[in-house]
């Protein structure tokens, strides 16, 4: 009798207490369109465990497939994750909201330069998320000069030694900036020029081949002397093989950045801002960096790298070398130029 | 006549997964991408470009269906052979590779063939000096006549099998050579058999995508990387449909051509 009523209090007291517990706001649910591993998943639970959001969690490879999924009605996202040209394209077309920063003090904590980026303009639509660049993987033990321009990934001296990206934007881009014109230019001048010298870069027998996936594992293997290469998957590579260094040319390059938006169909705003905040939240920015291991847009956050951290290019560029650097920006309208050039220095 | 209701679902799938698709290839080849009619696609499959990608594709398919001929017909001739048909084992070694995912086959080959791969590794380790082999339109070559050899093997294998030996008996007992009663029994028999063997190695040959990409660093684009690119990169399906379609004209006319050489109509071994 006695232990039945110690049960039917407890009852009692958990019904009484129960609203009060977190539990209870388990029907909020945001659901969130990320890059592909591309967040640490104990930032999710802890989030889901801090403010009782549930947490919702799709992925996309590529920021395209992203666009489709969004726009063909697949699925309701309160917030996603792409990249600074298609968040120019996305307010273009009027599908983000605008950001209540009352809601996202933590974002006062950003790094000075990306409050204000060219394709959104005071970040009105856009907390950035991750940034990188495009630069120059070397191998200390095939080259013994040190490498600071574009122009020596054109060197004719490299036999079959130099991986390019297979990614149109990207080679185009830095070949534009070699020759001292703007990444994002239209005159078709700048393009042939860069064409021309794409063309004669292969023609010299320099390129060993065209790749993207698998170039990170042939440069740790020592495959070749140098590759075009994003910052992240540099980071990677060098992490593995001691004699990799990565650089970004003194010509300047590209700077991309990966920033959270939440679209117009969002029907959970302060949710959807709440996340925004936590990602911004040193302490957390700083996990999730650490796992990603892509260069933080959290000013605290880079105080807290520890030295060799803060040595690599590629994690940790130098605000003179961004200062070099250009965003791209949304290309759909000249697409068919670049179709028809990538295709004459690939086929 | 009830038993027409057996090919309901058949007919169901071949509209579903053939028609609809060709239909949706023909639509895009034929319009922009505001959705308006327009031959801008199908005349750029005529560049120079496009082109140059074409004949480098049909060359190395060409190449490659030859080699898996030379190599596959005795294999095959070998396995029909009475001495072998007990073995049933050498058979399913020759299939065996078939088992296993073909896009991790060609990584596998790519890790034999890099310039610090397991080849050049063991060339060195005897004093040679390392050889180019990644990147190359060889490499290209080896992994497709790797990947497709199997096919061209088992339907000659098969001709060769159902053959009537009395026939060859019968050429022997008239006094024919060895030589003759291939040349003029055996091979003209199995005719069928290698009609099908070509078609089933030109085809994915000549279509390929991963091969070229991994075993020739992206250095030799070929169609099906160019389809790839259109779709996946350019976002211009338009022009990637009137590729696929420019191939499919391509593949068509030359099965045309080949079952015109097949002088057993009618009777037909292969899948063709």
């Amino acid at each position: 009798m006695k232990k039945l009523s110690v049960l039917v209090a407890l009852a009692l007291v958990f019904t009484f207490f129960a609203p009060v517990l977190p539990a209870a706001r388990a029907e909020e649910t945001i659901t969130v369109f990320n890059w592909y591993d591309y967040i640490d998943d104990s930032v999710i639970e802890q989030f889901e465990e801090e403010t009782g959001i549930k947490v919702k969690y799709a992925n996309f490879t590529t920021v395209e497939e992203m666009y489709v999924k969004m726009t063909s009605g697949g699925g309701k996202y309160d917030i996603i994750i792409p990249s600074d040209y298609m968040i120019e394209r996305l307010i273009k077309e009027d599908m983000l909201q605008e950001l209540d920063y009352d809601l996202i003090p933590n974002a006062e904590g950003l790094i000075e330069w990306m409050k204000d980026p060219s394709y959104d303009p005071e970040g009105a639509h856009s907390v950035p998320y991750m940034w990188g660049t495009v630069g120059i993987l070397y191998n200390t033990e095939y080259v013994d000069e040190e490498i600071t321009s574009w122009q020596s990934i054109f060197d004719p001296k490299y036999q079959k030694d130099v991986f390019m990206l297979k990614s149109y934007r990207d080679t185009i881009g830095i070949t534009l900036k070699m020759l001292g014109y703007p990444i994002n230019t239209h005159d078709e001048e700048a393009l042939n020029a860069a064409k021309e010298a794409l063309i004669q870069q292969k023609k010299d027998g320099i390129v060993q081949g065209y790749l993207v996936d698998e170039v990170k594992d042939k440069m740790i293997g020592g495959e070749a002397a140098m590759a075009v290469m994003w910052s992240g998957d540099a980071m990677y590579a060098i992490m593995e093989n001691d004699s990799l260094e990565y650089v970004i040319p003194e010509e300047g390059s590209n700077v991309w950045l990966d920033a959270m938006c939440i679209p117009k169909t969002c029907e959970n705003v302060e949710a959807a801002h709440a996340f925004i905040d936590f990602m911004c939240r040193p302490d957390i920015a700083y996990k999730n960096m650490q796992y990603i291991y892509y260069s933080t847009p959290i000013a605290e956050v880079v105080e807290m790298l520890d030295e060799e951290e803060l040595e690599y290019e590629a994690l940790n560029p130098s605000e003179e070398a961004v200062e070099r650097c250009e965003f791209f920006q949304d290309t759909s309208d000249f697409i068919d130029i670049y179709n028809k050039i990538w295709n004459e220095i690939t086929a | 006549m009830k038993r027409s209701y057996f090919s309901g679902p058949y007919a169901l799938w071949m509209v579903l997964f053939t028609i609809c698709p060709m239909i949706f290839v023909l639509y895009y080849a034929f319009t922009n991408g505001d959705g308006g009619f327009s031959v801008q696609s199908i005349l750029e499959c005529l560049e120079p470009t496009t082109i140059r990608v074409f004949l480098r594709s049909v060359k190395l398919a060409f190449i490659c269906t030859v080699i898996c001929l030379i190599l596959g017909y005795p294999a095959a001739q070998i396995l029909a052979s009475k001495d072998f048909s007990k073995y049933k084992l050498l058979f399913v070694l020759f299939i065996l590779p078939m088992w296993m995912n073909f896009l991790l086959r060609t990584y596998a080959t790519m890790s034999l063939l890099e310039r610090r791969g397991i080849i050049n590794t063991i060339l060195e380790r005897f004093g040679f000096e390392p050889l180019t082999l990644i990147g190359t339109e060889g490499a290209v070559v080896f992994g497709m006549v790797y990947n497709y050899l199997p096919f061209m093997i088992l339907p000659i294998h098969t001709a060769l099998k159902k053959m009537d030996t009395r026939v060859i008996e019968a050429a022997q007992d008239l006094g024919a050579n060895p030589l003759r009663v291939f040349t003029r029994v055996i091979f003209p028999l199995s005719i069928p058999g290698v009609i099908s063997g070509i078609t089933m190695v030109f085809m994915p040959a000549v279509t390929t995508f991963a091969i070229s990409r991994l075993l020739g660093s992206g250095n030799f684009m070929l169609l099906g990387d160019m389809i790839e690119t259109q779709f996946l990169e350019m976002h211009d399906w338009s022009f990637g449909s009137a590729l696929s379609m420019f191939m499919m004209v391509i593949i068509v006319l030359s099965i045309g051509l080949l079952n015109r050489i097949d002088p057993s109509k009618g009777e037909r071994s292969g899948n063709w």
